[in-house]
């Protein structure tokens, strides 16, 4: 049941049990997070999707849980639910071109008003006062641009779950069951990082966020599959920075977020007025910088803690504590 | 959209005395001395934007070569009293690479050859050149063979081409974990085997994918007959692409259908191939890769000064630019800024944007070289096929 209230008044946690939010995991710490919770060695689900292929080379993730992990493979049960209904898979890769194209095109409608900002930002104003309304008015556009979008993946995902509900087709109704069998006695679950896409799209094809009542550790992909709005980003991809783009709604269960893995690699963060267009175009939403050792407890049904690091609307590096 | 040139950065820059005039200004010069100031010391001497080019031997004359356009192109090297060690210093900007040879005259025999006190070489069909690596140029880390890098798989792909009148000779790149039950980006690359000897394609494919910079892709390594004939604008040879191989590759192999998962690349005459081959077929390619054209046009006259393996170009460029159309919606364009036709290449950068299409424009400080090009795949792959990595997060 969704809180009530104004949306930027609702706490950030919309789950019954804590959620712990990690930085990038390549010196791991999920032992020492897993202890310090008192979930060493538990019954661990994992939900390593995003890793595709690879999503069976668990064996690192299985040892730092303590071993007595069930391993959910939605990546692999998704694929056995495309072999077993191929006109389901058919309207489902009809949905992704739909998708695609319309992340397409929206991403170059919001490179044009990146290039507007630029060109503003650049020029020398005869009036500062009128060129920050311009820049606000701008920033406005942008921000509508993106909630159109979001509109519109979501009434793509609407359409297509009506015309083929998944709890209706045969091979998603016996996953779902065995998948719900699994994660039975789970106490906590961890949700690894890997394609945020394909993590999301497994996620929600097997429903899995209602059926998540324990502890949840994630990183990477995992932390933005749980915020409300998954936002692809990388100021430092092989073609020169590319533009912030929201890609669609994860499971909604840390609200008011948005997660940003490994923030110092891939974000231009010496970069003040660009992260304060990011900023601001997000909020009310906090931009959430998970970088290397940083951990946010959640705890239910509570807001950001006050040391969570996060972006200020200045384009500054700042905690929830100075911004609330 | 351009992109410019890497700045020189303020600091780092070499302020004191060159290492030839210090050298210059001992007491004592003999062969003793040359030994000595060459020990251990790599050649050409680069100290900031200046460089110092040598030569150690007997001669009358010897003058560096360079192709830098705008430039001198035969410089005199001066000998250094009491020895028989030559040296001219020249001002390469930051970041430029620069292919060279010296050329020797002893009496009335002049030869031409490769830097000898230098050992970095590089290839092209044409034969080899000494490479003067400039303040600030560093071969891209990407270009190297990366072990835990998944190579690609590289097959032989003969087909008869009716309309070429031959067999066509190609390799196929399949990337690493290629599954027939996905579908793939397609990729032609004209001078197929040069780009795979001379540019290190394979090893860039497999590193950019490796990385998640470049989508998996399929790639077909095409290779001319009669090149200087089949090249610049040549309706068989457009045919033979379209009406030949795309439909062979499409039945064989899982290649996506559409225009954006189609794209042709080339260099030189390669990339009016590719350019004349998409302007011929509008609507069947997404993007085209195409470095260092040899768009060469008229803005009056025939006079284009290239030779006559270059009327076919100027006829078709001067043709297209009178009436621009869109080859295709996305192009990747990159040219050297110290050959000549950076002009034309730079030229056309507007006329193609006011098709319509989106253009990614790089120049970089080097010439019309192998390297050149291959320094410049990861910026014109990855734009072109973009990898997963926007969505990946570990």
């Amino acid at each position: 049941m969704p809180a009530e209230g104004p949306a930027e008044a609702r706490p950030h946690s919309e789950h019954s049990a804590s959620i712990t939010l990690l930085g990038p995991q390549r010196q791991p710490r999920v032992d020492t997070v897993l202890e310090s919770l008192g979930l060493h060695g538990a019954r661990a689900a994992v939900i390593n999707a995003g890793w595709r292929e690879r999503e069976p080379e668990d064996e690192l993730l299985v040892e730092l849980a303590g071993g007595n992990v069930v391993n959910l493979r939605l990546w692999h049960r998704m694929q056995e639910v495309w072999e077993a209904d191929p006109e389901f898979a058919a309207a489902d890769q009809q949905r992704r071109m739909l998708l695609e194209e319309m992340q397409d095109l929206y991403v170059v409608a919001l490179d044009h008003v990146v290039d507007a900002l630029r060109t503003m930002r650049d020029r020398v104003p005869r009036s500062k006062q009128i060129q920050q309304i311009a820049l606000g008015d701008a920033e406005r556009i942008m921000q509508e641009i993106d909630e159109r979008h979001l509109r519109r993946v979501n009434e793509i995902h609407a359409d297509f779950w009506s015309r083929w509900p998944p709890h209706e087709r045969r091979p998603v109704q016996l996953l779902r069951q065995l998948i719900r069998r699994d994660l039975a006695d789970t106490e906590v679950v961890l949700i690894p990082g890997g394609h945020v896409g394909v993590l999301v799209g497994a996620l929600h094809l097997f429903n899995i966020a209602p059926q998540l009542r324990v502890p949840i550790v994630a990183w990477g992909a995992g932390a933005m599959a749980l915020t409300d709005r998954v936002v692809l980003f990388h100021d430092r991809a092989a073609h020169g920075p590319s533009v912030s783009e929201l890609f669609s709604q994860g499971l909604g269960l840390v609200r008011g977020t948005v997660a940003l893995p490994a923030a110092r690699e891939r974000l231009a963060l010496g970069n003040p007025v660009r992260m304060g267009v990011l900023a601001r175009r997000l909020a009310p939403a906090r931009c959430l910088l998970l970088d290397d050792k940083v951990r946010v407890d959640i705890l239910p049904g509570a807001d950001l803690p006050d040391d969570a690091p996060v972006l200020g609307e200045d384009g500054s590096l700042t905690t929830m504590g100075a911004v609330r | 959209m351009s992109i410019s040139l890497p700045s020189q950065p303020v600091r780092g820059v070499h302020p004191g005395k060159l290492a030839i005039n210090r050298f210059r200004e001992q007491d004592h010069l003999d062969e003793a001395a040359v030994d000595a100031f060459l020990h251990e010391r790599q050649v050409p001497i680069v100290e900031g934007p200046r460089c110092t080019f040598l030569y150690r031997g007997e001669a009358d004359e010897v003058h560096l070569l360079h192709r830098i356009v705008n430039q001198p192109q035969r410089v005199p090297l001066r000998r250094i009293e009491g020895t028989r060690l030559w040296y001219v210093t020249i001002e390469l900007p930051y970041g430029s690479r620069v292919e060279y040879q010296l050329e020797l005259r002893r009496g009335d025999h002049t030869v031409q050859g490769n830097d000898p006190l230098n050992p970095q070489v590089a290839h092209s069909p044409v034969g080899s050149s000494s490479v003067c690596q400039a303040y600030g140029y560093e071969t891209p880390e990407w270009t190297q063979v990366d072990p835990d890098a998944r190579p690609g798989e590289l097959l032989d792909l003969t087909l008869h081409s009716k309309a070429l009148r031959r067999e066509t000779h190609n390799r196929l790149y399949l990337p690493a974990r290629f599954r027939t039950s996905s579908t793939y980006p397609l990729l032609i690359v004209h001078d197929g085997d040069d780009y795979l000897n001379y540019s290190a394609m394979k090893t860039v494919l497999d590193n950019l994918i490796h990385n998640l910079d470049m989508a998996e892709t399929i790639v077909v390594f095409s290779n001319p007959g009669d090149r200087m004939r089949e090249y610049p604008n040549y309706a068989p040879h457009a045919r033979h692409l379209v009406a030949e191989l795309v439909p062979h590759l499409e039945e064989n192999y899982p290649v996506l259908r559409r225009p954006e998962g189609r794209a042709l690349m080339g260099a030189s005459f390669g990339a009016v191939a590719s350019m004349s081959t998409a302007y011929r077929n509008p609507a069947m390619f997404g993007s085209l890769l195409l470095q260092s054209g040899s768009f060469v046009f008229t803005d009056i006259g025939d006079d284009h000064g290239g030779g006559p393996a270059f009327d076919p170009v100027v006829k078709f460029m001067n043709r297209y630019r009178a009436k621009p159309r869109k080859v295709a919606d996305r192009l990747f364009v990159s040219c050297g800024v110290y050959e000549p036709l950076i002009v034309p290449n730079r030229s056309m950068v507007p006329v193609w944007e006011s098709t319509g299409s989106t253009v990614r424009y790089v120049e970089a400080r080097d010439g019309h070289s192998w390297e050149n090009w291959r320094d410049r795949l990861r910026d014109g792959l990855s734009w072109i096929y973009p990898g997963p990595q926007k969505f990946v997060y570990e």
